[in-house]
């Protein structure tokens, strides 16, 4: 899994799942948390979403604002994740 | 003025004698009722509500009510009959736990529980929890923590799907209360009084259509050290005053920090009031005992919840505005505030 699938991913759960409209700007790079765009129900929503579809476990110490505060953040920390595949993907086990 | 501990310090007397003008006001030339009804918890708060409406309405124009349901604390009722002996206003104790059991409180709470813990079952006990922000900018993700029937203490993380049922199925209780209240009001002709103090009120720590649901709310503009400074003064019994805020809502016994607040309430007030007058947090910091990158990380925790709550405070809203009674309930609060 490369970092636009993620981030791809990301953003259309996000889209879906919280903005609920098509039109509506939303920046790799624009703060979720500060926006006001994922709140903590959103958030719980959001992890699930990622541990099921990215298939990674968070531990504790993972679950701080800077790892989920943007769709680039939350990519890149992902990949973190992820153990190294072949060609600069990431396998999903 | 220099930001102190005990900035939030009222003169008693002043704050009591504009507050019971306000009641007085209020039910009786504003909602044209007799009394007021008090949802009484055995917390500060509602000890508070029930000695100031005591003071503006009189004895017998108060009704204290205990809903005391499985989960509540034993000290919950003792303590609000204490406090109505103490202010020699009549009661009355409704046991809602029948009521919540038809309603499937209980057992929607155990099948949300059972989506954390598959084997909880008789003899756990639990509660939700919230990190500390105190200790890193953690993300308020809450976890279910539960006590075994042999001791062994558990803590999950809750999905969205868990936490969400868990939550809807505790507002039964919350929801149930206010439904008793406004049976005794409608039946004696009284108001019901909220008892959210200013942190609650601000945070959006109430259930709409349940605590959060009132006639009136006579403390939301105070601080929760204020609430205990006045409770003090009008001679709240000592064991209340002395008691630790808790949200008498799960098994298990949980402190309002540990579900809700980032801090104690005597920080998190200060914490309040210098962000509402834009005290920088390396100004707080010191008089509470945290650094400034703590204060601000509590900053932040306010402005949020603040927010994601706005919307628990408005009332239903309409597509299109029915003029009529839209002027006449600015007119109403116009009248109320300048009052």
């Amino acid at each position: 899994m490369k970092h636009e699938e993620v981030s791809t991913k990301v953003h259309q759960f996000i889209r879906k799942n919280f903005l609920f409209d098509d039109t509506a700007q939303l920046g790799d790079d624009q703060s979720l948390l500060g926006s006001g765009v994922v709140d903590s129900t959103g958030i719980l929503e959001l992890i699930s979403f990622l541990e099921e579809t990215c298939r990674v476990k968070f531990e504790d110490s993972d679950l701080v604002a800077d790892n989920f505060d943007s769709i680039n953040k939350i990519s890149a920390f992902i990949m973190t994740k992820l153990p190294p595949g072949k060609d600069g993907d990431h396998a999903v086990t | 003025m220099q930001f102190r501990e005990d900035i939030l310090r009222l003169d008693p007397e002043a704050e009591i004698a504009a507050m019971t003008a306000g009641i007085r006001e209020t039910v009786v030339k504003t909602l044209h009722r007799k009394g007021a009804v008090v949802s009484v918890s055995g917390g500060i708060d509602s000890a508070l509500c029930a000695a100031v409406c005591t003071q503006a309405l009189g004895k017998e124009n108060v009704l204290a009510l205990f809903s005391p349901e499985r989960d509540s604390s034993p000290d919950s009722l003792r303590l609000g009959r204490l406090l109505a002996e103490k202010l020699g206003i009549p009661s009355h104790t409704e046991d809602i736990a029948p009521i919540l059991e038809a309603a499937g409180c209980y057992k929607y709470q155990r099948d949300a529980v059972r989506m954390v813990f598959p084997e909880y079952g008789e003899g756990w006990k639990f509660k939700i929890t919230l990190p500390s922000i105190i200790e890193g900018d953690r993300l308020n993700v809450s976890r279910l923590t539960a006590l075994t029937p042999s001791g062994e203490a558990r803590s999950e993380r809750m999905s969205a799907q868990a936490y969400l049922q868990l939550v809807a199925a505790t507002n039964f209780k919350q929801r149930t209360r206010k439904m008793l209240d406004y049976f005794h009001a409608d039946r004696m002709n009284f108001a019901v009084c909220g008892t959210p103090n200013r942190l609650e009120y601000d945070q959006g720590f109430f259930v709409k259509g349940g605590d959060g649901l009132a006639d009136f709310k006579p403390i939301a503009h105070l601080y929760k050290t204020q609430v205990f400074q006045l409770a003090r003064a009008l001679g709240v019994p000592r064991e209340i005053c002395d008691r630790t805020p808790t949200t008498d809502t799960f098994s298990l016994p949980q402190t309002q920090e540990e579900f809700y607040f980032a801090l104690p309430y005597a920080q998190m007030d200060l914490c309040l009031y210098g962000l509402n007058h834009g005290v920088p947090a390396a100004e707080v910091a010191p008089v509470i005992g945290l650094t400034p990158e703590q204060v601000e990380r509590v900053y932040r925790d306010i402005d949020v919840k603040r927010r994601t709550t706005r919307t628990l405070h408005l009332p239903a809203l309409l597509m299109k505005d029915v003029r009529e009674i839209s002027e006449m309930k600015t007119a109403v609060v116009g009248k109320t505030k300048r009052g």
